[in-house]
């Protein structure tokens, strides 16, 4: 009996409350069905004094409440060595003289009334209940601070935040984060680097908590994980370079407007709980549980402010473009994250573009600056097309391989003037690669996406990390409800 | 960190980290002297790196101590656990390379 779970007795059960008007009314049919239906047990939540006719049992802990999942009183099962095989909630004449067999149960009671919520969904009372009855599964060291320490302090102290202050993971608050995957807490869901830590849904579920998510982000943290802990993102050596890279976080998928990420005015902005909070407990899982640390393996000589969170959802219902996580292999409609191992934003401006050949002139000398001007192939970009410019695509039919074909285009040139040395510039690419035609981007390392507000002549565009199997690869992944 | 395994009401948090952190990491014991000692020279693979290496050997060698050189596949990913194994049997020191 894991977890203190009462056995239910065979026959008939029916819990109720005392305060509950519906359980009052059903009160005067509960001796007739205990004397014609067979074997019929009593739970009442609160005082079960108010039964007669029967021996009521008391809920007392809410335990038989809690573990059959009641949320609404009066509720009346049917129990057949010892599983439940039907239920009924509130009062149904039909359905309770069905299942007590009594044909003329209940005729003088309308014949439907709406029950009242279980006590043991009481907002006020669930996250003590969660403590009690699944509190033994949870396994992370216990700390506590002394009454002297404030406890955002002693979190600061002791270097588990990222230099804005964390919620504390307090055993209930955890509880809940875990409400929102059905994951086991002591499921490993990778190798987190650079450590090589095995990473628990549970260490997961606490660094989720400190970040600020809500339970319902639980399930895009943890597949955004899976994304980054593996040898093809490389988040070891996402860590380690100098370079000012970090994960950035693309969403996809329906699931993004149903946890009200933000994809439009200021989407790679601050002020949205889902894309501030999910990039932010990816990044304190790395620091906390992977040990990944500025100053120790990661040596960034610059950073970037994304480095604290970069995560935000395409705009997939205005796009032009077929959903990006689509566009790498995913099937429509399915929730998904794809992570970059990416710098900063950086803003495009072309306010006089009318055509989509002169918008794509206009991002293709904005794109081959990128890292920089005389280097090729080896680094991959996210653009981010706003609306304003996405339109100019939509009303002349571009879909996103038409917009990748004249880009890839105009972003070719002769390796002469990009060799070391041309241009008076040491920075280039080897002299053997002087006389080939050299793209900006390798196929594929351009991640067009669709997002912004809805008013704004610009792009935004993020420069990648050394890509490929010597760098970081971008992955794609499905987010598992 | 007092209150570890306490399991009292209060602020009692969970905590985020591997556990696996020791409060202080010793360094191993240094030689006092390279002389007779197996040197080993990693290698990350950055540009220049070798030349920068180069003089560290003929500097090493000076000392007295044998040198052996090793390369990382990549400098932007940890060192396979072939090779750290082959460098930590074979030598007593070892000085990883930068470069730039």
């Amino acid at each position: 009996m894991p977890n203190g779970r009462p056995a239910l007795p065979d026959g008939l059960v029916l819990v109720m409350k005392q305060e509950c008007a519906t359980c009052r009314l059903v009160e005067p049919l509960v001796a007739r069905i205990a004397g014609e239906a067979g074997p019929l047990t009593v739970w009442v939540q609160d005082d079960p004094s108010f039964v007669g006719g029967a021996t009521a049992l008391h809920d007392s802990d809410l335990a038989v409440s809690w573990h059959n999942s009641i949320e609404t009183v009066p509720t009346l099962m049917v129990v057949r060595e010892g599983r439940e095989t039907e239920r009924t909630v509130g009062w149904s004449r039909e359905d309770w003289r069905r299942i007590t067999g009594i044909a003329d149960l209940g005729g003088d009671l309308p014949p439907v009334r709406p029950g009242c919520g279980s006590m043991s969904v009481d907002p006020d009372l669930t996250d003590e209940l969660r403590v009690r009855f699944t509190g033994d599964t949870l396994t992370a060291r216990h700390v506590e601070f002394s009454s002297a320490e404030d406890e955002f302090e002693a979190m600061f102290a002791r270097g588990w935040t990222d230099g804005l202050p964390v919620v504390p993971p307090t055993r209930e608050r955890v509880l809940r984060m875990l409400s929102g995957t059905t994951r086991a807490p002591s499921d490993v869901v990778a190798l987190c680097p650079p450590d090589l830590v095995e990473l628990t849904v549970e260490k997961i579920a606490i660094n989720a908590v400190m970040a600020g998510c809500l339970p319902e982000y639980m399930p895009w943290v943890i597949a955004a994980l899976e994304a980054v802990c593996n040898d093809t993102f490389n988040m070891h050596g996402v860590l380690a370079t100098t370079m000012p890279v970090g994960p950035v976080i693309i969403c996809n998928g329906p699931g993004t407007r149903a946890i009200g990420m933000n994809s439009g005015i200021n989407v790679l902005g601050q002020g949205n709980r889902a894309n501030s909070t999910i990039g932010r407990a990816v990044q304190l899982t790395v620091r906390n549980v992977g040990g990944g640390r500025p100053g120790e393996v990661d040596r960034a000589t610059h950073g970037n402010p994304g480095k604290v969170s970069f995560c935000f959802a395409e705009d997939e219902l205005n796009s032009p473009f077929t959903p990006l996580a689509q566009w790498r292999g995913m099937k429509p409609g399915t929730d998904a994250v794809t992570v970059f191992a990416g710098e900063g934003p950086r803003g495009m401006v072309d306010q006089l573009a009318r055509t989509p050949d002169e918008l794509c002139q206009s991002l293709a000398a904005s794109l081959l600056p990128m890292q920089h001007p005389k280097l090729v192939i080896g680094f991959d970009a996210i653009l981010i097309i706003s609306p304003d410019h996405g339109r100019i695509f939509r009303e002349a039919g571009w879909d996103r391989d038409r917009v990748l074909t004249e880009l890839t285009a105009l972003t070719t040139r002769h390796g002469s003037g990009l060799v070391r040395g041309a241009g008076g510039i040491a920075e280039g690419i080897p002299p053997h690669l002087a006389d080939a035609m050299l793209p900006k981007f390798r196929a594929g390392g351009l991640l067009i996406t669709y997002a912004g507000g809805g008013a704004g002549l610009f792009s935004s565009m993020v420069a990648g990390w050394a890509n490929g199997s010597v760098g970081s690869e971008p992955v794609t992944r499905a987010v598992a409800s | 960190m007092t209150g570890v395994n306490d399991r009292t009401a209060g602020n009692t948090v969970l905590d985020p980290t591997n556990e696996s952190r020791p409060a202080v990491r010793t360094l191993l014991e240094r030689p006092d002297s390279l002389e007779g000692l197996v040197v080993g020279l990693l290698d990350i693979s950055k540009p220049r790196g070798n030349v920068f290496l180069d003089r560290i050997e003929s500097r090493v060698t000076a000392m007295g101590a044998t040198v052996l050189r090793y390369s990382k596949p990549t400098f932007t990913k940890p060192a396979p656990v072939d090779l750290r194994h082959e460098i930590a049997t074979h030598c007593n020191v070892v000085i990883e390379a930068l470069a730039d």
